[in-house]
């Protein structure tokens, strides 16, 4: 699914990630803990493709890195990250059509995901009348339209209430069940535990076992 | 493992146009902000000059077609101003190409501005009076600004995406651009007028928008992954 080697990231002339190595294989679920500002949201956008690294490289199911070819393979990653990829102008059922209809999939599909997320009587509601909690559950929706063969969970508990939290579950046991790759970064160490099979640490822009790292740069407090 | 059919660009870039459009009725900018403030540009001059007809006639048109390519900058730019960086990595992970999304944007564009020229211009005729002979050559000549300057302003729109300034360098970018377009829209009715043929203006229009539209789609992948 996942194989980098090396791996560094500048944003502008800073460093962020440094000498990253990282395989995830088909069917793995993979927990990254780190505090915040070490590089997992930066980790996961060059992992969805959408930045190129700075520096060595490896291969997203298949494609290699910083080439064409990972267009080809797009359309099988699915990425949750902080910021919602709902249109807030749509409807939550809009926007999934929209995806549903992009992608190639029924649009049934979409009308389906948002039951399941428990979001059928705001359906109809625009993406920025929703709450923040609201949209996290469409976009992890969004994952159900989809079905990647590599989901990307950047913080997928923030801003769920509990009763949500088993959303977050069924996206990743769905892709998980179709032998599918999931790396969930967060900060939630315990939540992490209950999902993830191999959990790691970020560490100065390096992936270690957890408890072998230092955590540099934490509050004192 | 299911595997879904990517539909044709074409068929994406569509989707995409019908998405621009459905949010701009929803937002309405167009036509309540952008187009009463193209009214109020086209007020101004009559009232700076006074009530000289002739002038006014003279002028009417050629301050018709200004006030479209400077408001007309602005519904093309309207939409990259609300894109979020989450609802743009959803569309490039969904696997439309870069290409087709812009020309669905610029597509959906042309048809707002279309809109734009065509509620504006009642004002204009009732403002200036101005000569309207050859009018039937109007309808061409709005389609072809539309087309060129939807897709002017879609290339500028994602060239200047993520800029600080973006809402005054997006502007710098097209005007000069889009002049031949104004010079075409012009020169194209003032040639029917005085019994010329009006074709080598028209040929400009298309032109440069041709030209507009080919840096658009053949630039768009670039654009995008070194943002």
């Amino acid at each position: 699914m996942v194989t980098v080697a090396a791996l560094g990231v500048d944003l502008g002339r800073t460093p962020v990630l440094r000498g990253l190595d990282l395989v995830v294989g088909a069917g793995e679920v993979v927990g990254i803990l780190g505090p915040n500002g070490s590089g997992k949201s930066t980790l996961l956008r060059v992992l969805s493709t959408l930045l190129p690294p700075t520096t060595g490289g490896g291969a997203v199911l298949g494609a290699r890195l910083n080439s064409a070819a990972v267009h080809g393979v797009r359309p099988s990653i699915g990425l949750v990250g902080h910021e919602s990829g709902l249109h807030p102008r749509l409807t939550l059922l809009e926007n999934l059509r929209y995806l549903a209809v992009l992608t190639g999939r029924p649009e049934e599909q979409a009308r389906e995901a948002l039951d399941v997320a428990g979001l059928t009587r705001a359906a109809g509601r625009r993406a920025e009348q929703c709450s923040q909690g609201m949209r996290r559950r469409a976009d992890l929706a969004r994952i159900l339209v989809t079905e990647p063969s590599l989901l990307l969970l950047d913080e997928p508990h923030a801003a769920l209430d509990r009763s949500s939290f088993g959303l977050v579950d069924l996206v990743v046991q769905r892709v998980r069940a179709r032998d599918g790759g999931v790396v969930i970064v967060s900060h939630d160490s315990p939540r992490l535990e209950s999902l993830a099979d191999r959990l790691l640490e970020l560490d100065a822009g390096r992936l270690v076992p957890v408890g072998s790292g230092m955590v540099a740069g934490g509050p004192r407090w | 493992m299911v595997t879904a059919l990517a539909p044709s660009p074409l068929r994406q870039a569509r989707e995409v146009a019908r998405a621009e459009l459905r949010i701009e009725a929803r937002g309405g900018e167009v036509l309540w902000i952008i187009t009463p403030f193209g009214a109020v540009a086209l007020l101004l001059v009559p009232m700076a000059v006074g009530p000289d007809r002739p002038l006014l006639a003279g002028i009417g048109m050629g301050m018709y077609w200004v006030v479209v390519l400077l408001f007309g900058v602005l519904v093309t730019l309207r939409q990259t101003a609300s894109d979020s960086s989450g609802h743009l990595a959803m569309l490039r992970l969904a696997g439309v190409p870069a290409a087709a999304r812009a020309a669905g944007r610029a597509a959906a564009s042309a048809v707002v501005l279309l809109l734009f020229e065509t509620l504006l211009l009642p004002v204009a005729i009732a403002l200036y009076q101005p000569d309207l002979t050859g009018w039937t050559w109007l309808p061409v000549v709005m389609l072809l600004t539309a087309a060129g300057l939807a897709a002017l302003g879609t290339l500028a729109g994602t060239l200047v995406h993520g800029f600080a300034g973006r809402s005054s360098l997006g502007p710098v970018l097209v005007c000069p651009l889009a002049l031949p377009l104004l010079l075409g829209a012009t020169e194209t009715l003032q040639a029917v007028a005085y019994g010329r043929t009006p074709w080598l203006w028209l040929l400009v229009q298309i032109t440069t928008s041709a030209i507009g539209w080919l840096a658009l789609l053949l630039s768009a992948n670039a654009v995008e992954e070194s943002a």
